[in-house]
């Protein structure tokens, strides 16, 4: 931990703007977004206080993406605001976005440590090349999402889950204070997802932020603090037990989804687009 | 055997052609290694083929010298890229079909400019098919001091213009200048082209940025490795093909681009030949 402390002294003075604590960690306030013309995000407003763990659920072009996209600074709303410690998204490089795997070009001529400190470029400067700390820092990275022995390897050799924590690695050399996984669990496996949960577990204590889009909406109930349900508009923002009413998840999948009744009220088995 | 190697250096044009292949083939491969990750292959062959209106205004303009070309050339390329960034941004067509209008419009211009001149098939095939054996020593030294500087630039920025082309949102979300960079990118392209003008010419200019490249990318797994590997595959190529360009007597960008072709059909080869052995286990 001793040489994170070290680089975050030596690069935070740089370019993180100070956080300013008394206002909520995200304030999203009446956002309107247009993606290729069509409206795909209208009136979405929450506020999320640091350290939460929030999962995000809608079906398929409900503007997950979007949403994280815009929050990251990616993408331009087309009226309302961001604010990440009460400054514009683009000021910061404390916001990682993971994307759904299905968008990372995997045969990639780079290693695991080369993705892995990909995620320090903005905090190295232009024109500096990474010094042997930094390749420390990488390695310890590695180390707490359980990939140590992992860092030549070809990233098109790992597994799916394997992919996932690389990932997740990276935003720690990034020291991302707000993580936005995009549908970080499609297509692993129970075991994976549990590693992948227990290493979220591990963010959590040490105060990060954490928006993750998922299909699971069982997996959202278990271990989210708060659930957000969005197709195109925020259908309902709270607690789990808040959120997962017959009626808000009607409103939200229509007829793709699938409940059995039970005793103690209506059991959500999933929603019906995807395979996770 | 070694007069064999050794008779064509007695030619002090052969000599400067060598270096002239050896120097272009290394920076396009470098840039090339970019062209080929990020899938540009077409935004190269149309950049190149864009830079002929500028040669042909060099050329009316500097009655024939060469040193005008250069940035006559470049000036067009330069335009050209942004030409594209404008129909892509201002149209709702798709960026590869706005390359292939700039592409062929340019190219076309270019043709008639250099069709209205005195000695016109003659120069319209030098510019087309590159006239190595016709470097002079000035020229050399343009193209060593622009080649050494795109390779100082890529190297400068080699981690900057690793997460561009490996994740452009990566980039934006560590708040990299993507848009300068790009924009660099593009700037450095066109200066390669302009440097291998002479070499190869506009016509086969696109095998020289992506078939050493794409050969590297077979056999590793590590971009700086690919890059070195890139620009020593092009070096070779350039002097294995300016040798049978002088024995068997056929074009020099040709038999250049021709030697480029054979390694990367060698290695496939001795790749899928491997593969099979392995698997025949």
């Amino acid at each position: 931990m001793k040489v994170i402390d070290r680089l975050r002294k030596s690069a935070g003075m740089l370019r993180n703007i100070p956080h300013q604590d008394e206002t909520p960690f995200l304030v999203v306030k009446d956002l309107h977004v247009r993606y290729e013309g069509l409206p795909a995000l209208s009136g979405v407003d929450f506020n999320i206080e640091t350290g939460s763990r929030v999962a995000v659920i809608g079906p398929n072009g409900a503007g997950k993406s979007t949403l994280f996209k815009v929050i990251a600074g990616v993408l331009k709303a087309s009226s309302g605001e961001v604010r990440v410690s009460g400054h514009q998204p683009q000021g910061h490089i404390c916001i990682a976005y993971v994307p759904q795997r299905s968008e990372v070009d995997w045969s990639f001529p780079v290693s695991v440590a080369d993705v892995v400190m990909m995620g320090r470029t903005g905090k190295l400067g232009m024109l500096r090349r990474p010094k042997a700390e930094d390749w420390e820092l990488v390695r310890h990275c590695l180390e707490l999402v359980g990939m140590e022995g992992l860092a030549e390897r070809q990233i098109n050799e790992l597994s799916a889950g394997q992919q996932q924590r690389m990932f997740i690695a990276q935003t720690l050399a990034q020291e991302a204070e707000l993580l936005l996984l995009d549908e970080p669990l499609s297509g692993l496996d129970l075991p994976s997802q549990e590693e992948v949960f227990l290493i979220l577990d591990e963010l959590h204590k040490r105060g990060v932020t954490v928006m993750l889009a998922t299909h699971d909406l069982g997996m959202a109930a278990a271990r989210f603090d708060y659930v957000m349900l969005l197709n195109h508009k925020l259908l309902g923002f709270g607690t789990p037990q808040e959120v997962f009413t017959e009626e808000r998840l009607k409103s939200a999948y229509g007829g793709h989804l699938q409940m059995i009744p039970t005793d103690d009220g209506t059991m959500v088995i999933g929603d019906t687009c995807c395979d996770d | 055997m070694i007069d064999l190697l050794l008779d064509p250096l007695e030619y002090a044009f052969m000599m400067r052609g060598l270096v002239a292949a050896v120097i272009v083939g290394a920076v396009c491969a470098m840039v090339g290694t970019y062209v080929v990750l990020r899938g540009m292959a077409f935004l190269g062959d149309a950049l190149a083929h864009a830079i002929l209106p500028g040669v042909a205004v060099g050329y009316i303009v500097g009655d024939g010298a060469r040193a005008p070309l250069f940035w006559w050339a470049l000036v067009a390329a330069v335009l050209a890229s942004l030409g594209i960034g404008a129909v892509t941004k201002g149209t709702r067509v798709k960026q590869d079909t706005a390359i292939g209008i700039i592409f062929a419009g340019t190219f076309a211009l270019g043709i008639a400019m250099i069709s209205s001149m005195r000695s016109y098939a003659v120069d319209l095939a030098h510019f087309l098919f590159g006239d190595i054996l016709g470097v002079s020593n000035g020229d050399l030294w343009l193209t060593g001091i622009l080649g050494g500087g795109v390779v100082l630039v890529i190297i400068a920025f080699y981690k900057e213009f690793m997460v561009l082309a490996f994740d452009p949102v990566l980039a934006t979300t560590l708040r990299l200048p993507t848009n300068l960079l790009e924009n660099l990118l593009l700037v450095l392209i066109a200066v390669t082209i302009v440097v291998s003008l002479q070499t190869v010419g506009v016509a086969l200019m696109v095998a020289m940025l992506v078939t050493p490249a794409a050969t590297a990318y077979l056999v590793t797994q590590r971009l700086a490795v690919m890059m070195a590997l890139a620009a020593g595959i092009a070096a070779v190529s350039g002097v294995v093909g300016l040798y049978l360009s002088f024995y068997l007597e056929i074009a020099s960008g040709a038999a250049i681009v021709l030697t480029c072709t054979a390694f990367f059909l060698l290695v496939w080869a001795a790749q899928s030949l491997g593969l099979r052995l392995n698997s025949g286990e």
